[in-house]
């Protein structure tokens, strides 16, 4: 009964979802036209048949995404003349709703004080402020000869200047800017259109910085301050097709400018998905996970980016990089993709990827298991992993996260009362014996046959309550994933009330992944109250991947900076601390979110010496003159 | 919480408020005090466990799982045979920490305690900073060892305070005791062989023990960093065994802090100080009986005067060791496995131990009878000199005055007194003598040390029997006087740097300077790296009180600072004067390899024929415990080599490396320029 109202459910949201990229499209003109933005379209070299569908993101991105914050302009947390907290919008399955619970959570948390103490954003970009574009003439002389559209108005160039770091969007909000910003963004549409640029750049030494979903959370989107020749923001977002679906060896041809959404969208009418969906698939693009290495919740079936990729076509100084078959595997040397796997732009664009794709799984459930302590669930999600029979998605949370997880309880609605009143009863008679300051959650998602995935969630639930884990609902579970996509909205609402926030990750093998976690999140306060941050920082954390041989873990981290003169400052030194800790715990530098600019210094003790160099070489060999001169990684 | 950045440089605080807890006692009822509602608060978010469930973690645990297929491949017994052994090593060395028995031995340790002491003074605040420790991070008790008593007074303050009674890491010995073994075993005792050597096993089951108490923080944790109970009452250098195991679960991430916590325990009046003195002598020590437990009452009855414990500030590991030790050193290791501790973590634990013995000296608290002692023992070298008969001793007068100069002088350098100020100086003194008089007298005015009576075994001639007469007490008198030694000793290195090098270049000074702080740094507790900073502050010292000049090239002595310097040379005398005998020992033709058993009554016989002759004026030559730091010293620097590692070891000795060491000592030849480089064996 409840896969029934789970599948319906879902097929409403696919529907709802599917109502609101439409009516964006509808309403969508073409907005560059306007601007003076020329431009033709690319022949598309296959005869795909998406070639009509146009994708999400338009070229003026700020007509329906924020300048200054996470998402769509019309959807956000606030909250309303009666102090509850809202989340506005049509598009998510919270928007419109009162969620009673946050204010009192959020002003316990932080010590903030939603009525007295506010710290509001500057209204609009101060486009007189910015540093008039460093253009290259020569170079714009011959781009517009090919027709490739491009713009150095000030939004444009703004917008392409930062990625959703804390200290970038600190610095939008407080009408501060950035010290150097593109000079131009210029959108290809096809493969072709990358070459010509690559080419001219190359010829008039022009800075390239590819942009592709702009979720970037290691700086990797700033430009060098010290870069002195004109910056060019190659935006991949018109590069949207799908421009063919091979439906014998399951895989599709897809351009790399597309987004998460577009893509699964567009596959899912032909009964087909990638399976690969990282938390802010919404917007970030496939050219940017294989430029960071990224990963998708459900990796336990469909892998990571490097497990779905088949073949990579990308657009270098020295020319153009692939591979001559798709053979499923090879050994011929190094595997060449993996110096673009996570090469983070500095080597070049990646235009086109053929990527595996799986028919849509019949049947999905969501589902979640409360443990009485961190420790019993971190020793459950050990054994699922040892006997390899983890579910598509397996996350377990700290206590912090569950009562997070709590407060986004939303008023009244159809859907959650049944979680409510599931999980009163619950309270009442499963959680005796649990501390509710101590009990964590694992949410997991299930996916494939139906039978398959009934056996599979008995065979889950059975080895969770060797660990004292009793079966939590299915709703429970859902709202750990809800969380997942609304995080970024909730950091913009922090930001309103003097609370920063971050989230930061790392991998690390299973027997230090209490000990990296408690040490972690232990520094963090301690190095909070060093620096003078007058109030209780939140720490927490999850187990968010599971692996042969270790996990991966994602820490969220926020404080009140009320009282501190340079919260940013003050939060980056913090996180460096952090970060410093989990490499002394055995973690990694990072999972998913790769290096950028953020974590570069930490690159050499990571990699070795030798290990930089040979990265360094590759560079050297493949971009001599630093053409994407973006300075992520080495 | 307040830890101090370099905890090494601080000077105690001053103004400490000590509390007496005996008064309480003398006024409540006893059994009350035991009885009562005993509710430390636990650490948060932490599980108890039973002291049988922290044995059974320690024999699962995959490090013994290794160690124990390890060792059943080196002898070829069976695992399961190991894994019994094990668990028979567990069973022999585990503590059974029971409040009931806690609460018994708080009852019967009132009533001893009140009968001996005057005080035990405790310092409140300290106990505050424990408390919160505790709360924050594994908590390490770290008292010096001066006397049996110490061992369990920290678990009765610690259950007067409320706080958690510690387990404690004991010596075997004490075990095979009937039953008070098993009184110690359920106050929280937990018992560790004395030579552990090469039994891999042993060590094994030792270590997790002592690593699951930190990683589970099952309990705070004691054991005295010095090893063994200091028959000197000078601080020992450190062993740094337990120390390893107890930072082990910090290095490797298992807990996100551990806190030293250093204790300084000083008594008025040991108890076994005559034990002491004989022990030194050469007396062997009675073996430890229950039945020459109770033939000691007689010391029960005896006024041993006032004893103080001050709580320190806990040290915290992490802070300290921060650019020390890389903790990514085990990331591509499995923690479990048995691993030798990297070089820079060798050097960091000797580093902190010795941290910590000298926070322990920082917060010791002096009595008037120390600074007595010191100037009895100078007179005694200087008259004996003269030819005057022993007897004769130094005028109560004069010896006032020389106290009240000298604590002024101590009070300058830092110390601690617990001098009476509303008290005129002579009643000061008359009561600290008053304690002592076992070893002094007077005779007409004049404050004498006495000779022991009694026959000190055949095979003496008489000569040897007076030297020995005279020997005890002074080796009693010299225990006293170490307890002081920890103010002085840097600017009496100092002054005998000053005054051994003829030149007067701060730079000459500071060279001889490191050669006296590296050849006696087996005798004395200095930190490794931080000689350089230890002859800063000890010329600004020198120079504060006028003793020596001093400017960016030079350091000269001054005309009024005469009696210091020659107070602060005097201090180490005794010590410089047995270093040469040994060395003159160790180079008289026909040793080429001897035993430590060879050595030290070969010594014995050397020193009484020097005393006897006049040649030699420092009874405290007899002293085994300076000898054997000799030794310690001689192999440090490689003077001698250890030929096996057998039960007896055997040494030889390299006599040109001798005649260097004591030709420089004497001033006969420049210091080398070379630093030794402080040996990381554990």
């Amino acid at each position: 009964m409840a896969s029934n109202s789970n599948s319906s459910e879902r097929q409403r949201i696919a529907q709802q979802r599917l109502r609101v990229i439409t009516g964006h499209l509808l309403k969508r003109e073409d907005p560059v036209a306007d601007s003076g933005v020329t431009g033709t379209h690319c022949k598309a070299e296959a005869a795909g048949s998406n070639e009509a569908k146009k994708g999400t993101v338009p070229k003026k991105r700020q007509e329906i995404m924020k300048w200054n914050g996470w998402g769509y302009s019309d959807s956000k947390f606030l909250f309303n003349k009666k102090g509850q907290a809202e989340f506005t919008g049509k598009r998510y399955r919270l928007s419109g709703m009162i969620l009673p619970s946050l204010k009192d959570w959020f002003e316990n948390t932080f010590g903030a004080n939603v009525k007295q103490h506010k710290s509001p954003a500057t209204p609009s970009l101060n486009a007189s402020a910015l540093p008039a574009p460093n253009l290259n003439d020569a170079f714009l002389q011959d781009l517009k000869a090919t027709g490739i559209p491009f713009s150095h108005e000030a939004d444009d160039r703004v917008f392409r200047a930062h990625g959703h770091c804390l200290h970038e969007i600190f610095a939008l909000r407080e009408g501060r800017g950035f010290q150097r910003v593109p000079d131009m963004v210029t959108w290809p549409s096809c493969h072709n259109d990358v070459v010509k640029i690559v080419e001219l750049a190359c010829k008039h030494n022009v800075c390239v910085i590819p942009f592709g979903g702009g979720t970037s959370v290691t700086g990797a989107l700033e430009c060098p301050p010290e870069e002195t020749r004109c910056i060019v923001s190659l935006d991949t977002s018109q590069m949207n097709r799908i421009l063919w679906i091979d439906e014998k060896n399951l895989v599709a041809r897809v351009e790399a400018g597309i987004i998460g959404q577009d893509l699964e969208r567009l596959l899912n009418e032909g009964g087909y998905c990638t399976g690969h969906e990282p938390d802010s698939m919404e917007f970030s693009s496939l050219g940017g996970w294989v430029a960071t290495r990224a990963s998708g919740m459900k990796k336990n079936i469909y892998g990571n980016i490097e497990d779905l990729v088949v073949n990579i076509k990308v657009v270098t100084p020295r020319g153009v990089m692939e591979k001559s078959c798709q053979g499923p595997r090879m050994s011929t040397g190094p595997d060449i993709h993996h110096f673009i796997l996570g090469s983070e732009g500095t080597l070049g664009v990646v235009t086109e990827v053929t990527m595996k794709i799986r028919p849509i799984p019949e049947y999905q459930k969501y589902g979640s298991v409360v443990f009485p302590n961190f420790e019993a669930g971190v020793a459950c999600l050990r054994e699922v992993a040892r006997q390899r029979c983890a579910p598509a998605s397996i996350r377990l949370m700290d206590n912090e996260q569950f009562q997070f997880g709590h407060a986004l309880k939303p008023q009244v609605s159809s859907i959650f009362t049944n979680f409510v009143e599931g999980l009163k009863k619950f309270y009442i008679t499963k959680f005796k014996g649990f501390d509710t300051n101590q009990l964590c959650v694992a949410t997991l998602l299930f996916e494939g046959d139906r039978d398959k995935v009934l056996q599979h969630e008995k065979q889950v639930y059975d080895i969770a309550a060797k660990f004292g884990g009793l079966a939590a609902g299915e709703d429970n579970g859902q709202r750990g994933y809800i969380l997942t996509f609304v995080i970024a909205y909730l950091r913009d609402l922090g930001l309103e009330y003097y609370v920063v926030a971050e989230s930061f990750e790392t991998s690390v093998p299973w027997d230090r992944v209490l000990d990296l976690c408690r040490n972690v999140k232990e520094r963090i306060v301690r190095e909070c109250k060093e620096r003078g941050v007058q109030f209780q920082p939140l720490t927490s954390c999850r187990v968010t991947q599971t692996y042969d041989a270790g996990a991966c873990i994602y820490f969220y981290f926020a404080f009140n900076y009320r009282g501190l003169a340079e919260p940013v400052h003050t939060y980056e030194q913090v996180e460096r601390a952090a970060r410093d800790e989990i490499l002394a715990n055995g973690g990694s530098l990072s999972h998913h979110h790769g290096v950028g600019k953020l974590r570069k210094e930490w690159m050499k003790e990571s990699v070795s010496n030798v290990g930089l160099g040979m990265l360094r070489s590759v560079k050297d060999y493949v971009d001599p003159d630093n053409i994407f001169g973006n300075r992520n990684l080495l | 919480m307040t830890t101090c950045e370099d905890p090494s440089s601080c000077r105690p605080e001053q103004g400490v408020e000590f509390v007496d807890i005996l008064e309480e006692r003398r006024q409540g009822s006893d059994i009350g005090h035991a009885l009562r509602t005993f509710s430390p608060s636990p650490h948060r978010g932490y599980q108890t466990v039973s002291a049988s469930g922290l044995n059974k973690m320690v024999l699962e645990s995959q490090y013994l799982r290794y160690v124990t297929q390890e060792v059943a491949m080196d002898t070829g017994e069976s695992v399961d045979l190991v894994r019994e052994e094990a668990s028979g090593i567990i069973e022999e060395m585990s503590q059974n920490l029971q409040l009931g028995f806690i609460r018994m031995l708080g009852f019967a340790l009132s009533k001893v305690f009140k009968r001996l002491f005057s005080h035990i003074n405790v310092n409140p605040d300290g106990l505050n900073r424990l408390q919160q420790a505790i709360q924050e991070s594994p908590v390490i008790l770290m008292p010096n060892h001066r006397s049996y008593v110490d061992f369990l007074v920290l678990s009765y303050i610690l259950f007067t305070y409320d706080l958690p009674i510690p387990v404690i890491a004991a010596g075997i010995p004490l075990m095979d005791m009937k039953m008070i073994g098993e009184i110690f075993r359920r106050s929280g005792a937990f018992f560790i062989r004395r030579s552990i050597g090469t039994d891999k096993l042993y060590w094994a089951v030792l270590s997790e023990y002592v690593k699951t108490i930190v990683k589970t923080r099952y309990a705070p944790l004691e054991f005295y960093v010095e090893g063994l109970r200091s028959r000197t009452l000078k601080s020992l250098t450190p062993k740094l065994g337990m120390m390893h195991m107890v930072l082990e679960p910090f290095f490797k991430g298992e807990v996100f802090d551990t806190l030293l916590m250093p204790i300084s325990i000083s008594y008025d009046r040991v108890l076994e100080e005559s034990l002491l003195a004989h022990e030194l002598l050469g007396v062997p020590k009675p073996k430890e009986t229950t039945m020459g437990l109770l033939k000691a009452r007689r010391v029960l009855e005896e006024d041993y005067g006032s004893m103080h414990v001050y709580f320190g500030t806990p040290l915290s590991v992490r802070k300290l060791s921060q650019g020390r030790v890389d903790r990514c050193q085990y990331n591509l290791i499995p923690r479990d496995l048995p691993q030798r501790p990297s070089a820079e973590t060798q050097v960091c634990v000797n580093w902190l131990a010795q941290l910590v013995i000298r926070v322990q000296e920082g917060g010791m608290v002096l009595s008037p009878w120390s600074l007595i002692a010191c100037l009895l023992l100078q007179d005694l070298q200087e008259s004996h000199a003269a030819g005057t008969d022993l007897v004769k001793g130094l005028a109560l007068d004069l010896l006032t005055q020389r106290t009240v100069w000298l604590k002024e002088l101590a009070l300058h350098f830092g110390a601690r007194l617990d001098w009476p100020e509303l008290l005129p100086d002579h009643q000061v003194m008359s009561s600290s003598m008053a304690l002592h008089q076992s070893v002094i007298g007077y005779n007409q005015g004049c404050v004498v040390l006495l000779e022991e009576e009694g026959y000190m075994g055949a095979g003496h001639t008489k000569g040897e029997e007076s030297v020995f007469r005279r020997a005890g007490p002074v080796l009693m008198v010299a225990a006293y006087r170490n307890q002081a030694l920890h103010v002085f000793v840097r600017p009496a290195m100092l002054a005998v740097a000053v005054h051994a090098t003829s030149s007067s270049r701060r730079e000459d000074i500071y060279i001889y300077f490191r050669f006296l702080l590296d050849l006696f740094s087996n005798e004395f507790v200095f930190i490794t790296d931080r000689f350089y900073q230890d002859f800063e502050e000890s010329c600004s010292s020198l120079r504060e009180c006028g003793a020596i000049q001093t400017n960016q090239q030079e350091v000269t002595s001054t005309e009024e600072g005469q009696r210091t310097m020659s107070f602060l040379r005097a201090l180490l005398q005794p010590f410089i004067d047995t270093y040469q005998v040994v060395f003159s020992h160790l180079c008289e033709e026909g040793i080429e390899v001897f035993t430590e058993k060879q050595m030290v009554p070969a010594l014995r016989s050397l020193a009484t024929k020097l005393l006897l002759s006049g040649q030699l004026r420092s009874y405290e030559t007899l002293s085994s415990d300076t000898q054997k730091n000799v030794l310690s010293t001689l192999l440090r620097l490689g003077a001698v080599t250890r030929l096996r590692a057998a039960e007896q070891s055997e040494y030889r000795v390299h006599r040109p490396a001798i005649r260097r060491l004591a030709d420089t000592l004497a001033c006969r030849l420049p210091p080398p320029l070379v630093q030794t480089v402080p040996d990381p064996r554990l």
